[in-house]
This record gives structure tokens, sequence and C-alpha cells, in this order.
């Protein structure tokens, strides 16, 4: 009796658990096709909020930079981050506790500490605020994540086989692309897909270091937050979705492609 | 394959001038008074006077501080039971779990804390449900309750996937063995399952107070405009006072703050190890 009751007890505390995290995105998706102006009244269904989110110059814009900057971010913080990688894992000890401890700094001081500390560079050495510096922003707090999940991989990697390929002919630049960087790939995926979410989701140092009327979507709903604006509720509807379609591409493309190789295999095979 | 080394330099030149310059950068600017241009600068303490011997400063801190506390309390309130249960399931069912609970973090932080902001007011949808009861209609927005509830809402999901990940690491022999020598559930719980769990909740309480007393928008969308904590002082230092001195100090100190409370957190759980070992 009392092992049931402690099983409807934790089954009824998860439930709630559950309520708690998602009710308030199921809210705004509600809303955002609320008829009415409010935000508290849902007095019947209707599309406008969505007509009026893509007719609005400032949502497309920042939609805009959101994606360009993530993707554009993503791109080179992946490479550049496993080209450090894999160049930290044959270097000296003292280079990669030096690169180690300065990928820290981003990850474990407070966003706000990075934001302002990348405002006075900016300012510094006289960069105009714009999309530019909040691309190199979004580079510079990307890239110590793509290190850190390619890392590993490098570590279970077999150093003797790149050292054969060499041996039989390839090039440095052979080895490279043609062994080590397959064997991490997986590394490399993870750490390109925390780049993107991160650059994406990004608002406080984008906050600090954009300027002249370039914003992100953080940033677009951080300041309209102030006034009923229903189209914000479209658009966070709209980023749950391309959200959601990355995560389920993210997941189910992987395993497509191993079915189809294993088809090809097996194809060949016969 | 010495020929990779030079493959970190271009980093290593990177990251200098975009994260060691800025840090640099604050702590000169923290340091000097006059103006926010780099060439004419004076060594001077006044920045950390002037926010130590104001009343009104110190009290943005308590609260910041408070308010963290308060958030990290509940987070780990809330996350142990959450992830004490999720590592109880079966495997299939303990994965959907991780998932569901990590699903909405993977959103844009402003949109879910925007979301709050309609559920709170007071025709929303918590005063309508009271309303059947009789009661309210209450204040929620702009009252610390909106705030920690913002905080707990963003920051719970890292509290329990960081304990349950270190109660699935735990080896569950030593509970049997601690049940085969005589101690009851209960004994087995608070002598053997919560001290292997310490380093999840340990580092879950990173993972909240770090953001929590440094976070800005969150007090901004759910307290209003005129809700100060320490990150809305630094915003506003900057981007709207542009008192680039003062605002690099107020970071400095809450930097440091947070370095020694992460220090207090990691020293009281070696120490509790420590009699844990010597009972």
């Amino acid at each position: 009796m009392s092992k049931k009751k402690k099983k409807i007890g934790s089954t009824v505390f998860m439930v709630l658990m559950m309520l708690f995290l998602y009710a308030p995105i199921i809210y705004t998706i509600v809303f955002s096709f609320n008829e009415g102006k409010s935000l508290t009244n849902f007095t019947g269904f209707s599309l406008k909020w969505y007509s009026k989110m893509f007719a609005n110059k400032t949502m497309m814009e920042s939609l805009f930079y959101t994606i360009a900057c993530a993707v554009l971010a993503t791109a080179i913080s992946t490479v550049v981050g496993t080209i450090t990688a894999i160049g930290l894992s044959k270097s000296r000890r003292a280079v990669k506790s030096v690169v180690e401890q300065l990928n820290q700094l981003p990850i474990m001081n407070p966003e706000i500490v990075t934001a302002i500390g990348l405002l006075m560079l900016f300012s510094a050495i006289h960069i105009e605020k714009g999309f530019f510096t909040m691309l190199i922003a979004h580079i510079m707090f990307c890239i110590p994540y793509v290190i850190l999940s390619v890392m590993p991989k490098l570590r279970t990697l077999n150093p003797n086989i790149a050292e054969a390929a060499m041996d039989l002919g390839a090039t440095p630049w052979q080895a490279l692309t043609k062994v080590i960087v397959p064997q991490c790939m997986p590394g490399i995926i993870s750490g390109a897909l925390i780049a993107f979410t991160m650059s994406f989701d990004d608002f406080v140092i984008s906050y600090f270091v954009t300027g002249n009327g370039v914003s992100n979507i953080s940033i677009l709903v951080y300041t309209e937050s102030r006034r009923v604006n229903p189209s914000i509720n479209a658009l966070s509807t709209l980023i749950v979705l391309i959200i959601t379609v990355a995560l389920i591409l993210v997941n189910v493309i992987p395993s497509i492609a191993s079915k189809k190789e294993a088809k090809l295999a097996v194809d060949k095979d016969i | 394959m010495k020929q990779f080394r030079k493959m970190v330099y271009p980093y290593l030149l990177w990251s200098t001038v975009v994260i060691a310059v800025p840090m640099l950068l604050i702590l000169l600017y923290a340091f000097t008074s006059g103006g926010n241009s780099v060439s004419k600068f004076m060594f001077s303490l006044h920045n950390f006077k002037r926010f130590l011997t104001d009343k009104t400063f110190l009290e943005v801190l308590y609260r910041s501080l408070r308010i963290a506390v308060e958030t990290t309390v509940v987070c780990v309130l809330l996350g142990y039971p959450a992830a004490y249960i999720i590592a109880k399931y079966s495997e299939k069912v303990k994965m959907r779990w991780v998932l569901i609970i990590t699903l909405p973090t993977w959103i844009n932080m402003l949109v879910r804390t925007y979301a709050w902001t309609g559920i709170l007011q007071e025709d929303g949808v918590i005063n309508s449900f009271l309303g059947l009861f009789g009661i309210g209609p209450v204040t929620f927005m702009y009252t610390d309750f909106a705030v920690i509830l913002g905080m707990v809402y963003n920051f719970l999901p890292f509290m329990i996937i960081q304990i349950y990940t270190s109660l699935t690491k735990m080896d569950y022999s030593l509970i049997e063995a601690a049940s085969d020598l005589g101690a009851n559930p209960r004994k087995c719980f608070t002598k053997v399952t919560l001290p292997l769990s310490m380093p999840g909740v340990i580092s879950g309480i990173t993972l909240v107070f770090l953001p929590s007393v440094s976070s800005f928008c969150i007090p901004r969308m759910l307290g209003g405009g005129s809700y100060v904590m320490v990150g809305t002082i630094i915003e506003s230092q900057f981007l709207t006072a542009s008192d680039w001195n003062f605002g690099s100090a107020i970071s400095l100190i809450m930097a440091i703050i947070i370095m020694i409370s992460m220090y207090i957190t990691k020293k009281v759980d070696k120490g509790e190890k420590l009699e844990a070992i010597n009972a």
C-alpha cells in the first residue's frame, strides 16, 4: 500500500514538473493564434499575428541576423575549434594548459562580465558596433565549446594510424583530412550543434556588443516585452518550430545515414 | 606529428586578443577613474569605495545574493526529488525523462521568460484559476516571487541533470550492502545515497547560483524597470550611464563574490567528505 502511494506520489510530482516546464511554451503557442490583442483572454482563432510578424521589417531583419550570425559563427568556430583541438593534442603541456585556462574564462565567467569586456575591447580598438562585432563575439564564445567536445574524441584516437598514413606516403594535409578528421566527426558534429544553439539563443553578449540597429531575436524579445505585442508570441512559436525541427534533423539524419550506409553495404555484398 | 603543433598558434593569438585582453581591460577600468578613454587613466580605488560605502548599492548586492540563494535552494528542493525519481525509472523511461527535462533549455531563454509575463498578469491564467476558489487577484508580476520563479524555471533543468548524472553513476551495491547490514531505507538514503550524490548537487548549485546572481534580463522582464539587481546596475552603467570605470568595478566585485562562494561550496563538500571518512 505505502509503496503504491509512493509511486502515485512520484508520478504526480513528475507530471507537475513537466507542466511547469512546458506550460509557458504551450501558452505562447496558443496565444500566438489569438484573435485579440490580449495576452490573457483567448477570444478566437486567427493567423493575424503571423501576417503582422512577416510584415514587420525589424522582426524579419532580426530573424535574418540571428540565423546569419548563427550559421557563420558555427561554421567558423567549428573549423577553427577542430584545427586547434588537433593542434592541442600534439602540443606541449605548457601550451595546452595556457589555451585551456583561456578557454575556461568565457565558460566560467558570468556572461555579463564577458560581454562588458568585449564591449570595452571593441571601443578601445575603435571597431564600430554592429553585425561584425556580434559575429566576432559569437565566434569567441563558441570555439571553447567546440574544442571541449572534439578533445575527448582525439584523446581516444590511436596516434599510430595518422603516423602510418604518412609513412605510406600521405601528406600531413591528407593525414589530417582523410584520417584524423573523419575519426573525430561525432565530436565535431556535437560541437557544431552546441555552437549553433549557443549563438542562436544568445542574449547577454549580443545585447552589449551590437549596435547600429542590428539586433537578434533575443534582443528584440527583450525590448518588445515592455509593451503588449502578440507578434512576439508568433515569433516565439516560429523559434520553437525552428529549434524542434533542427533537433529532430540532428537526431534523425545520422540514423538515416547509417541505415543507408548499411543498405549500401548489403547491396554491395549482393 | 610535430607539424600539427603549429595549428594552435592562430587560436592562441585570437584568444589572447578576444579573451585575455577584455579581462585585463575590466581590471584596468575598475582601478582607474576619469572616463572611458584608455589613453588617460589614473590609478584609483574610488569606484570600489563608492560601491562599498553607498547604502543603496549594498542593498542591491544583498538583494541579488538573497534572490540567488533562494533560487538555488528552491532548485535543490525541487531538483533532487525529480532527479531521484528519474534515476529509479527503467532505462528506457529514464532517457525519455532526460529528454523531457532538457528539451525546453534548447529554446531561447528570453522567449520562455516572456511567456511568464502573460501567465502571471493580474487577469492571467493563474489568477483566473485562483478566482474559481474566490482567491485573489494576487499580484505576481514585479515581485520577488516572479523573479525567483523565472530563475527557477530557467535554471532548474541544469540542477536536475547534474544530480541525476551523479545518482546514475552511483554504485547501487553500496545501498544493498547498507540495507544488508541493517540500515533502514531512511538511513540508506541519508548515509549512502545523499553523500554519494553530493558532487552532483554541488555542480548543480554552481550552475544555478552563477547565472542567477548575474542575471539581468529576468529581473528586468519579470521584476519590472525599478527592480534593481547587480546585473541590472552593471547594464545601466555601461549602456545608459556610461560610467565604465564604476561598471567594471561592480563586475569585478561580483566576480570575486562568485569565486568566494564557489570556493566555500567546494570546501564544505570536501569537509563533509573528510568527516564521512573519519566517521
